[in-house]
């Protein structure tokens, strides 16, 4: 699913990811777990296209595809996710027009017609309804005024919408209190299958309890430096990440 | 205004003396003669005017085009077969043509509204010589005069123009509010090419308590739109005003008010969209000339390629005029590193007690929400629609009607999408 080779990216001329190799197979969970500073979130930007970093080498493979020349929009389409760690507010745009935008966007991007009112709001209400979303909150400007609970159940209500290949979710689990949290879990639980793949990116193995890795990597000074099962999650737990921070310093 | 130091006449200043000079009756009637007078001791604004300083006319106009012909037969033939596809803003239509009221194709008044010429109106006293020199050359016009207590339904003035070729075009309406009336009207400009100088008047008079709601559309492409709107409200009376403007290559809207009575309520809005070379100025002076008057002024532009917006508010509180409440804002959205806007909010404040503010914001869009739209897969010409529109809408919110708004926000999304268009080619 997703082969990223020998990546280094930096912002505004320092380097964030160092020679990063990952693979995420398909249908495969993977958590990246790392220290504050690591440069996790600039792996889901790098990924996710914004144009903020530079890429100074390297490959990002979609199936295949290097996706690095692409536009954010077109990786969208391509079936890649990025739930954001802040959650952008756009005010002015009702949530549901910004659904309903995305959602037929995609479709036009495949080759697909848009989907009719009445069909977009079936599936909207279904999905808004697994995730315990308040329909009133559709109406409202796109994350504007949003608890961080509220933010975050959007991104996930999104993510469900789109139905990506690839999830990237970029520190999801903060901010939330342990019953929004589980709500969370639970809506990319119900998206897991033998078709898509997830790149769960976290601090802390908390939301690991509740979305369970096939595979853990640990990310330091821009690249990955060790690999393993849900154990490693625990044993970062017990040990913190002094071991990698200090390793080559 | 001050006599400004004695300039050489223009080409375009020396054409309008002939041209005032030979319009039918203009010379002889007195009122149209010192208008006239006015304009010409003053000549056509420059820089070193300062409430045109960012719109030099006398650089701008080169040449005075020829005045319009007066509706004939075939003309008002013409217009009718056009304006029936004009889809209606408001249920009752009066036509001009090139300033001309035309009867035969307007609607009777609704109740409660009488039409008589645009004579004199005391209220346009304005001294600025754009105002005078479309008082001196303007045709009669029209006068729709609101009865007291009436509650008429809106009414749409519709600003025709026709002709061929470069073509000068004036016109004056008259819009009286009677006490404890209530009132809509909508003025639309249409027709207009390129070639075309517009110069329009209106004069606004609110009585005692009573309500005006006012819109105007630049819906053609004018090469000058040079538009006056000179605004009286007395005791209580309340005015909402909304301008739209998306066409036209040099618009200048400017509106003068006074708040003459205590507690009169002004309400200024509206949204510039402006591209290719167009520029588009708007000019405020509001004066609270009594006291516990409130204004609020709120206007949005978006500029894009290498267009130029400005936006100028003054807001005069005169001695004596206590307990003011005023409030402005101008916010634009620049979408190229050659669009330009110019804001500069003002206040002059010869009372003690009042409560009044101004800000003016100028920036790009965001580009943390532009990535956030695109990493959910709409292209960057959707997105920036996208926002664009979340942007002018608050604008549009400011118009109570709803059918109004959604028709001018259809006209923005025309705008945004022929825009979306032309940047994709």
């Amino acid at each position: 699913m997703l082969e990223i080779k020998n990546l280094s990216a930096s912002i505004k001329g320092n380097v964030i990811l160092d020679g990063l190799n990952l693979t995420v197979k398909t249908g495969e969970v993977a958590a990246i777990m790392g220290p504050n500073g690591s440069g996790k979130s600039t792996l889901s930007y790098v990924i996710a296209g914004k144009p903020d970093y530079e890429v100074t080498s390297g490959e990002v493979l979609l199936n295949g595809e290097n996706i690095l020349g692409l536009a954010p929009d077109v990786r969208a389409a391509r079936g890649i996710f990025l739930a954001f760690q802040y959650p952008i507010e756009i005010p002015g745009v009702a949530t549901m027009t910004f659904l309903k935008a995305t959602l037929n966007a995609q479709r036009r991007a495949r080759g697909l017609a848009d989907l009719t009112t009445p069909e977009f709001m079936r599936i909207v209400r279904t999905a808004a309804q697994g995730l315990k979303v308040d329909p009133d909150i559709l109406k409202r400007p796109l994350n504007v005024g949003f608890s961080g609970g509220e933010k975050k159940r959007m991104e996930i209500l999104q993510m469900t919408l789109l139905a990506p290949r690839l999830g990237v979710l970029d520190e999801t689990d903060s901010g939330l209190d342990i019953d929004a949290l589980r709500i969370v879990a639970d809506g990319v639980n119900a998206l897991r299958g033998p078709d898509r793949s997830f790149l769960v990116i976290t601090h802390y193995q908390r939301l690991l309890e509740h979305i369970t890795p096939d595979v853990v990597h640990v990310m330091a000074r821009g690249h990955i430096v060790k690999s393993g099962g849900p154990e490693l999650a625990l044993e970062l737990e017990r040990n913190g990440y002094r071991d990698y921070v200090t390793e080559a310093a | 205004m001050t006599a400004a130091p004695a300039l050489p006449r223009t080409a375009a200043e020396l054409g309008l003396a002939e041209q005032f000079r030979a319009a039918p009756g203009a010379a002889a009637s007195s009122a149209r003669a010192a208008a006239f007078h006015r304009f010409e001791s003053a000549g056509l604004p420059t820089r070193r005017v300062e409430s045109w300083h960012y719109t030099d006319l006398r650089v701008a106009l080169a040449k005075a085009a020829p005045l319009a012909a007066p509706p004939d037969e075939a003309t008002i033939a013409a217009a009718k077969d056009r304006l029936a596809t004009l889809p209606r803003l408001a249920p009752a239509r009066l036509v001009l043509i090139n300033g001309v009221f035309v009867a035969a194709l307007s609607d009777p008044p609704p109740a409660g509204v009488t039409l008589a010429p645009a004579a004199a109106s005391a209220t346009f006293s304005v001294d600025d010589p754009m105002l005078a020199l479309a008082l001196a050359l303007a045709p009669a016009g029209v006068a729709a005069i609101v009865a007291p207590g009436a509650k008429p339904s809106p009414i749409e003035v519709v600003h025709c123009f026709a002709g061929e070729g470069p073509r000068s075009v004036y016109s004056r309406l008259v819009i009286d509010v009677g006490a404890a009336a209530s009132a809509a009207f909508v003025e639309r400009f249409v027709g207009a090419g390129t070639e075309t100088q517009r110069h329009a008047s209106t004069a606004i008079d609110v009585a005692a308590g009573g309500a005006l709601a006012h819109v105007a559309a630049i819906e053609d492409e004018p090469g000058l739109h040079v538009e006056s709107e000179v605004v009286r409200l007395a005791e209580g009376a309340a005015l909402d005003a909304f301008a739209f403007v998306a066409g036209g290559a040099l618009v200048r809207r400017q509106i003068f008010a006074r708040l003459v009575g205590e507690r009169a309520r002004i309400g200024l809005a509206g949204l510039g969209l402006l591209d290719g070379r167009r520029h588009a100025d708007t000019t405020l002076e509001v004066v609270h000339a009594a006291p516990r008057g409130e204004s609020r002024e709120f206007y949005r532009h978006i500029v894009a390629d290498e267009a130029n917006g400005v936006f100028q508010g003054k807001v005069i509180v005169q001695p004596g005029a206590q307990k003011t409440d005023g409030a402005m804002k101008s916010q634009a959205i620049l979408l190229s590193p050659e669009a330009t806007m110019n804001a500069k909010p003002e206040l002059e404040i010869f009372a003690d007690d009042v409560v009044c503010g101004h800000g003016a914001t100028i920036g790009a869009l965001d580009p943390e929400q532009l990535f956030y739209l695109q990493a959910r897969g709409l292209p960057p010409a959707e997105a920036e629609a996208m926002l664009l529109e979340a942007f002018g809408a608050e604008a549009i919110s400011r118009v109570a009607d709803a059918e109004l708004a959604e028709a001018l926000l259809a006209l923005m999304r025309d705008w945004l999408a022929r825009r979306g268009r032309g940047s994709r080619s």
